[in-house]
């Protein structure tokens, strides 16, 4: 494997392999010197031209616990900001001769772009609203932490459909693991042709309890004024996932950051339902499964590094 | 109204080919001679002789076609010349086989008075290769607000008017448009699109944008307008053309409007009636992004079907030049459009003509129907008609992009297909305007003749 692109690259046998990597990883995250030396002397870039706390910390964590050497850039502060395109911020970087590069970009398809103009691995660390493989790779894992095997298991996603990335990546992920997955929001909020990716749409949360597990989606308070919704307070009575509607016997997930009293209610976040901690925690042993399965393994550096003048720089 | 630069008339005879002229009824080999520019004898193969200080070329196991018009083009100028000119556009246009071009008026500036109007049409008699016929804007900088100066703009040569590349979104400055028209004459054409409901999309709004997470454009939003504007146009008893059909639902209001009476008359692109919105799953290439977008096969069928039950009139290219950087940057930032002058009659008749779904006399005759919809000449091949001709080789192989473009633009949604016919020579109001590179002629007579790069 050369690049993490979209989830849709991955059969089940990969995500496993990954996933059982990840947990071999913890143990890693529990030790006083968290750190190992399996990607040591290989460099990342991580661009993140669009806010992130989460992806990027996890991202910048998992690569120093491998002692990978690591630059992050945002567009804030670069040459993005200049009016520098995409294709010459690549090319340029790519004169540093990174390894890999971790890219989060507002626009779909970025991900691949990148990959067309480096000899870098590329990792998709989320592009517009398409994919965000490896959170679908983490919620798996925390997922699978909870109930073991997906097989079988019925996975609704709530909210906010057809502006989540998260949303696309997790229904081929948690299809592809077995489980069956239903997609249910307000008609405004889910793609026409949702159901060609495999899911069920709903637009209630009458049959809510059929779930095995809810994956709730960030609302996102701009929405209102696209009038996608007609107001927070309609959407919380219809869509709100609370104490009544979440029975004790399901898993409640969410990518964070949550609206608390929006999309959940504040006693379903601190229920022992809830793995939204885990889903966090799961996020660095997985990305550092990802870099490795992309960076073990492929020719180490050569030992006097070239002298590259990077382009226009 | 059709400017080109002044080049000496050709006088030339097309020995052999196969002429296929749906207007003229002619379906058989022919020789056929042009002098001065004109078509001076049509006759059996082999009788007629070599014109003085003319050309032969040899026609055998070709076809002789009326060349093509294409009423829906962008030329960039003035403005955007970095993304096309009047010298590579038609160039463009006479490589692909097309005698006449009517360029959109959505440059900078915009082509919404008399005196820009005017300028453009003397710089068309400098450059252009092909004549070349200007549509003025609508309203005043495409804003959408008040009318231009429809009548002195016909004056001075605009054929009709088009806010292209926008709708003219209130309708009650269309209906004040199509009141005018009595005075001004020229047809309307509209492309159609309700902003409100294509809002940020940049494709298709269906299955696949629902998978690439793209904002969707609706079909709805290019059919509710088509109704309207037939609805306008019908009370107003106005003229117009529907621009880039791109929908099953816009070619059913097209039809309903047709059956009520109404002066309407539309076209389809080449990109439309060939190609789906699956294709951009494959790497999301920003060639493949235009407006209105590549829709559904479902779609494409109801285009197709149109084409040949004559709901739609007429095809045309949309050609729509942009520079490499332009086009070099993630789906949502790229601007629309395709390029199509050079691959339309290859497109079409490699993807529905070559596997039967519709006959060549039919393409041949939408490739310059166009012409009527915008009152102007249709070609023919005729005795004592100008020379608009195209010859083509309907067995030739060629890979689009290959040996680059005449268009200074390169961003073609055929870029790196395999497509059959190719065009060999054309002949545009009686001027030699193009022969392709591998294309020989077989006797040259010295003097008279003056070929696109003698002038």
């Amino acid at each position: 494997m050369r690049h993490l692109l979209s989830i849709e690259d991955l059969d089940r046998a990969t995500m496993e392999r990954i996933l059982d990597r990840a947990k071999s990883f913890t143990e890693v995250s529990e030790r006083e010197i968290k750190k190992v030396p399996a990607l040591r002397g290989r460099r990342v870039l991580n661009l993140f031209w669009e806010a992130s706390t989460r992806t990027r910390s996890s991202f910048e964590l998992a690569a120093k616990a491998l002692s990978a050497d690591v630059v992050n850039l945002s567009s804030s502060g670069s040459a993005i900001e200049k009016g520098e395109s995409l294709k010459d911020t690549v090319q340029t970087l790519s004169a540093y001769r990174p390894d890999l590069i971790v890219i989060r970009s507002p626009h779909v398809g970025a991900a691949h772009l990148v990959a067309r103009w480096t000899d870098a691995g590329v990792v998709n660390a989320g592009d517009g609203k398409h994919e965000h493989p490896t959170q679908a790779l983490l919620d798996l894992y925390a997922l699978r932490d909870r109930i073991g095997s997906l097989d079988g298991a019925s996975i609704w996603i709530v909210g906010d459909v057809l502006h989540s990335r998260v949303a696309r990546s997790n229904i081929h992920a948690f299809a592809a693991m077995g489980a069956k997955v239903t997609v249910c929001g307000p008609p405004t909020l889910i793609p026409r042709g949702m159901e060609s990716l495999g899911c069920e749409v709903e637009f209630t949360l009458d049959r809510l309890g059929e779930a095995d597990v809810v994956y709730a989606l960030r609302m996102q308070n701009e929405r209102m004024t696209d009038s996608f919704v007609p107001s927070l307070r309609e959407y919380a009575a219809r869509y709100q996932v609370d104490g009544r509607r979440l029975a004790s016997r399901q898993v409640l997930m969410h990518p964070g950051p949550v609206n608390r009293g929006v999309e959940l209610s504040a006693e379903v976040i601190d229920s022992p339902q809830a793995i939204i901690g885990q889903q966090v925690a799961a996020g660095v042993v997985v990305r550092m499964a990802v870099l490795y399965e992309l960076l073990a393994g492929r020719g180490a550096p050569a030992d006097q590094p070239r002298l590259a003048t990077p382009v226009g720089a | 109204m059709l400017d080109s630069r002044p080049t000496a008339r050709a006088d030339l005879l097309v020995r052999g080919a196969h002429v296929l002229d749906p207007r003229s009824g002619i379906d058989a080999p022919h020789d056929v001679l042009v002098r001065g520019g004109e078509i001076a004898e049509i006759g059996a193969p082999g009788c007629l002789d070599t014109p003085e200080g003319g050309e032969v070329v040899d026609g055998e196991g070709r076809h002789l076609l009326p060349g093509f018009v294409d009423p829906h083009v962008h030329l960039r100028t003035p403005g955007h010349e970095h993304k096309e000119d009047l010298d590579s556009g038609t160039r463009a246009a006479a490589a692909g086989g097309y005698v006449a071009v009517v360029a959109m008026p959505n440059t900078d500036p915009v082509v919404d008075s008399a005196s820009i109007l005017l300028s453009l049409r003397e710089q068309a008699r400098r450059e252009a290769r092909v004549p070349v016929g200007f549509l003025a804007s609508v309203t005043r900088g495409l804003g959408g607000e008040a009318l231009t100066e429809m009548a002195e703009l016909r004056d001075a040569g605009a054929l009709g008017f088009t806010d292209d590349g926008k709708p003219v979104h209130r309708a009650g400055i269309l209906r004040k448009a199509l009141q005018y028209q009595r005075l001004a004459g020229g047809v309307l054409c509209l492309h159609e699109e309700d902003p409100t409901l294509s809002g940020r999309g940049v494709m298709h709004e269906g299955n696949v944008s629902a998978r690439l997470g793209l904002a969707g454009i609706p079909s709805v939003s290019e059919s509710t307008l088509i109704a309207r504007d037939a609805a306008l146009a019908g009370y107003e008893d106005g003229r117009i053309h529907i621009q880039h059909l791109s929908a099953r639902e816009s070619v059913e209001a097209v039809a309903a409007a047709k059956a009520r009476g109404v002066q309407i008359t539309a076209e389809a692109s080449p990109h439309h009636l060939t190609l789906t919105d699956a294709a951009l799953l494959d790497d999301l290439d920003t060639r493949l992004k235009m407006n209105p977008p590549l829709r559904t096969e479902d779609d494409r069928q109801a285009l197709i079907d149109g084409l040949r039950d004559g709901t739609i009139d007429c095809i045309a290219t949309d050609h729509a030049p942009h520079a490499r950087e332009e086009k070099e940057v993630p789906f949502e930032e790229a601007p629309m459009g395709t390029t199509g002058l050079e691959t339309a009659f290859a497109a079409v008749y490699t993807e529905l003509v070559a596997p039967g779904v519709l006959g060549l006399a039919l393409v041949v005759d939408r490739m310059s129907s166009g012409a009527a919809a915008l009152d102007l000449p249709l070609p023919a091949i005729q005795v004592g008609r100008p020379a608009d001709l195209c010859l083509v080789d309907l067995e030739a192989e060629w890979e689009v992009g290959e040996h680059g473009y005449e268009s200074r633009a390169e961003n073609c949604c055929f870029a790196g297909r395999t497509l059959r016919g190719r065009v060999l020579a054309t002949v545009a109001a009686g001027v030699i305007a193009y022969r392709e590179r591998s294309f020989k002629v077989v006797d040259t007579v010295a003097a008279g003749f003056a070929g696109p790069d003698a002038g």
